[in-house]
Parts: structure tokens; C-alpha cells; sequence
């Protein structure tokens, strides 16, 4: 292992992972990037992730941090440059509250769509679509009217947590067959992630889509393959389950 | 102290946990503030409804008209806001900051849910839940040896934002101990929590805002009462509805 000061434990698809790789490219942090297979933890993981043992870690002089939300807020006090949270206690706790939303119920939802299959993948796509409503109206005509981003001019922290997630949207229409962003439905979304993705740091944050398409469409079929007829919560094999495919939306 | 001419209000229940950590925040800080009660699950105000649109749950804090939804965020807004007065919640130190986060998020996603359901659940099942919590707090344990750098509480000499999550618990693990012949701060498995327990009800500003157990226990048997219900209702018809926001996030 090198002498790098900040170390990242990752997985090459882990949407929460991709969220921290997108943070210190923004900051300019210099860092070690270590892949974990994730079917075969490493004994580093275990170590600095003992509670639950699961990427991404970011490791600064050694000392972990886990969790990727904690980790993006922990990354902006540390390194000053480019902040991703605004200053203004209120702005600070309206973004907080859409991060949160996120983490725990459109991302678990998005989840649910991947997993699941016939009525309960339609309800499941109804979610999804109920959640998206509430951040398109935000964009339209709430908090966040007007902005390029959900930072403002430049990207924020809940750009970052929602942005690092959403590609999988179109990965899942096209692996699952499910519509979950139309464009004429969601206008001010579609207008805000495709600001998104033509930022240099992204495109080099997150892998080509060919890849995640590929890597999701294995995922889907090892599921089909466990299960017999119906799609419920049942094991995942450990690769799929911590953060590396879009079942684990969620942190 | 207020500065002047702010007017805060927080919106909650006598019950839960999520709004008790909200007010002892407050008074730890001497920021005064109205407290405007929800009669939960059996209606929700307008006001509860304009000001959370989103989850329509409690706690909701108000400054001056300003709603800050969800408790850890008002902790945190709390923390920030009133940078001034009383100790900090938050460390200084960004990676204590982290370890901080790190151990509040673990306590609402790991140890309440199994908690929450030991109302729901009987038999087998709930003796689970009990196992699970248990767990959580042994892990919790070992966090707090790592955290508390001497002092008595998570946050060290004074009240910090683990204190407030977990602390805000305290008053119903009496009530699940009582309801499911639990002791879940076992001084024999876990006596630094236990310690930790006592020491944080002792806070002055924590003993003022302290539930009744004995209104708590109420609590809990309503809920109780109201998940078998559903359940009978449930194994003799098709619908249930089972949805108690009365604790919440």
C-alpha cells in the first residue's frame, strides 16, 4: 500500500461510492483508490468498517470514515474548496432534508423496481414516481427554481447524492423495462440531469453506461436465477447486496 | 438566549423520542420555544401538514415561520444556529464530527427499528427484535469506550448530538423492559451504557423535559393494543392498515 494520505475503499459500481469520487475530484483531493471485491472483503475493509463492513470507507491518515453521506460532509470540512453545502444554516437543513429523502425513499423505491417483477415492480415504478414528483415540483417551483443545480451555479452536496444515483434510472428502463423518467412528466429533472452529466468531473467519477448496463443486467439475472417465480426480499448474493448494483440505492 | 424577537416553535408529541431529543437540544441551548402539541396517530393539524408536506411527521421545528424537518437535521440547525449559547453539539473536530454522525445514523437505522417493533411483535419474533437491539447496543458500547474521551457522555464533558439520539431513548427502554420482561441496559453486559443512562437523565436539562414513564407506558399499550387489531382484522379480511406515525423520524 502507498503512502497516500487519503485512501478510498470502493466498488467500480457502487452509486455511493461514485458520490465520494465525485466529491474529492471537485475539491482537488489527491487519493489512493482501492477496488474491494466485495464477494471477498478484504481484511482493510473489515478492519476500518467493522459495524458494517461495507464500502465506501474513506480512509485520512489512516483514520476511517464510514457512510457515505457522513463521508461527503466530513470531506466538506476538511477541504475547503468548492463547498457542497451552502452556508446559511436553513439552506444547510433544506438540503440535508432532500439528501435524507433520498437515502430513504426514492433511492429504496428505485430499488424496489430492480428487484421486483409483474404487479409489484408496476407499484413499485408508481413509487418512484410519486417521490419524483415531489423534486420535480422543488425544481419548478419550490426551493430550487431556477437553479442549474440544486447547489445553484455549481454542484452541492444533494447534486452529488441524487446525481450519482440517477444514472441508474436509465440503466433500470433499459434492464427492466420500466419507464421511470419521462422526460414530458419530469421536464425540469431531465433539464437538471443533463447538466449533470456533462460535467467533466462526473463523466470521470462514474463508468461508462455500456459497463453499468452490463454489470446490471448480470445482477437481474443472478436474482432470476435465486428466485424461482416471485421476485420478494430474499438473498442477494453478497457482490450485489453492499453497494455494488443498483438494488442498494440506499446507503 | 433568543435573540431578539425570534419566535420558535416546535411541533410534537409528548411521546416521542425524535421530539424529545428536539427539546432537550433547546434547553440545553436556552433557546425558549412554543410547543404545540399533535394528537397523533388520530389527526395531524394543518399547520403539521404546510409545514411537513413531505413525511407529515413530528418533531417540526418553526423559526420564525422557517420549518426544519427531521430530527437530526433540526439538531444539527440547532447546533448551527445557536452557535453561542451553551456547549456545542457538535464536535469542533471535523473527523470527531464524522464518528459522531457515523454513531446517531447507526442508532436511528440499526437499534430503532427492531426496538419500535418490539410494540408490534409477540412471542419468537419479538424476543428477535430484543436480540437485535441488544446487539446494537453492545456495539454501542464499544462506541461510546471509543468517543467519550474521559468524560461521562459521547459527546465527552457535555451532551453531544450521540447523547441526544440515544439519550432520547432511555425512557422507553423502561417501558419495553416493562412490556417484554426485558433489561436492556444491563449493567452486567453493558455497564457503560448503563452508567451512561443515569448520568444523562441526572442533566438538569434533560431531567425538566423528561417523559412520565408512566405516560409512556400508556403509549405503548395503545400501540400494542391497536397492532393486534389490525392483525385480527387482517387474518379475517383482506385490508390492514397498519401505520403509526406517532414515533417518527
Amino acid at each position: 500500500m502507498g503512502d497516500a494520505r487519503v485512501k478510498l475503499l470502493g466498488s467500480w459500481a457502487s452509486s455511493y461510492c461514485h458520490r465520494v469520487l465525485l466529491a474529492l475530484r471537485l475539491k482537488g483531493v489527491e487519493f489512493e483508490y482501492l477496488e474491494e471485491d466485495l464477494s471477498n472483503k478484504s481484511p482493510l475493509l473489515l478492519l476500518h468498517n467493522p459495524v458494517h463492513k461495507k464500502v465506501p470507507v474513506l480512509l485520512h491518515d489512516e483514520k476511517p470514515v464510514a457512510e457515505s453521506v457522513v463521508i461527503l460532509e466530513y470531506i466538506d470540512e476538511t477541504w475547503k474548496e468548492n463547498p457542497i453545502l451552502p452556508e446559511a444554516p436553513h439552506d444547510r437543513s433544506v438540503a440535508r432534508f432532500w439528501v435524507h429523502f433520498v437515502e430513504e425513499k426514492l433511492g429504496p423505491a428505485i430499488g424496489k423496481v430492480f428487484q421486483s417483477a409483474g404487479e409489484e415492480q408496476k407499484a413499485a415504478a408508481e413509487q418512484v414516481s410519486e417521490y419524483l414528483k415531489l423534486v420535480e415540483r422543488e425544481l419548478k417551483e419550490g426551493r430550487f427554481k431556477g437553479r442549474r443545480f440544486f447547489g445553484g451555479e455549481t454542484i452541492g452536496i444533494l447534486d452529488i447524492v441524487l446525481g450519482c444515483g440517477s444514472y441508474w434510472l436509465s440503466v433500470l428502463e433499459q434492464v427492466a423495462g420500466v419507464n421511470l423518467i419521462d422526460v414530458a412528466a419530469f421536464p425540469c429533472f431531465h433539464a437538471w440531469l443533463k447538466e449533470f452529466e456533462s460535467l467533466a468531473e462526473v463523466r470521470e467519477a462514474i463508468p461508462a453506461q455500456e459497463r453499468l448496463l452490463e454489470h446490471a443486467r448480470s445482477v437481474r439475472q443472478m436474482m432470476a436465477m435465486m428466485t424461482a417465480p416471485a421476485w420478494t426480499k430474499t438473498e442477494v448474493p453478497t457482490a450485489v447486496s453492499d453497494e455494488a448494483a443498483p438494488v442498494a440505492l440506499t446507503k | 438566549m433568543e435573540k431578539g424577537g425570534e419566535v420558535i416553535k416546535l411541533i410534537g408529541t409528548h411521546s416521542s423520542p425524535f421530539v424529545l431529543r428536539v427539546k432537550i437540544a433547546l434547553n440545553l441551548k436556552n433557546v425558549p420555544f412554543e410547543f404545540l402539541i399533535e394528537y397523533l396517530p388520530y389527526k395531524k393539524t394543518q399547520l403539521l401538514l404546510d409545514s411537513n408536506p413531505v413525511h407529515k411527521k413530528v418533531p417540526v421545528l418553526l423559526h420564525d415561520g422557517r420549518a426544519i424537518c427531521e430530527s437530526l437535521i433540526i439538531l444539527e440547525y440547532i447546533d448551527e444556529t445557536w452557535a453561542s449559547c451553551g456547549a456545542p453539539i457538535l464536535p469542533s473536530d471535523p473527523y470527531d464530527r464524522a464518528i459522531a454522525r457515523f454513531w446517531a445514523a447507526y442508532i436511528d437505522e440499526k437499534l430503532f427499528p427492531p426496538f419500535r417493533a418490539i410494540l408490534t411483535t409477540e412471542g419468537e419474533e419479538q424476543k428477535a427484535k430484543v436480540g437485535e437491539v441488544v446487539a446494537a447496543l453492545e456495539m454501542l458500547e464499544e462506541g461510546f469506550g471509543k468517543c467519550n474521551k474521559g468524560g461521562k457522555f459521547f459527546g465527552g464533558q457535555t451532551i453531544g448530538l450521540v447523547d441526544l439520539v440515544l439519550g432520547s431513548l432511555v425512557s422507553w427502554m423502561s417501558v419495553m423492559d416493562g412490556l417484554a420482561e426485558t433489561q436492556l441496559l444491563d449493567p452486567n453486559k453493558i455497564p457503560m451504557l448503563a452508567a451512561w443512562a443515569e448520568d444523562f437523565c441526572e442533566v438538569p436539562a434533560v431531567k425538566e423535559v423528561l417523559p412520565e414513564i408512566a405516560k409512556l407506558v400508556e403509549v405503548g399499550k395503545g400501540i400494542q393494543a391497536r397492532e393486534r387489531a389490525a392483525a385480527a382484522a387482517a387474518s379475517s379480511a383482506s385490508v390492514t392498515a397498519i401505520g403509526d406515525p406517532t414515533v417518527s423520524s
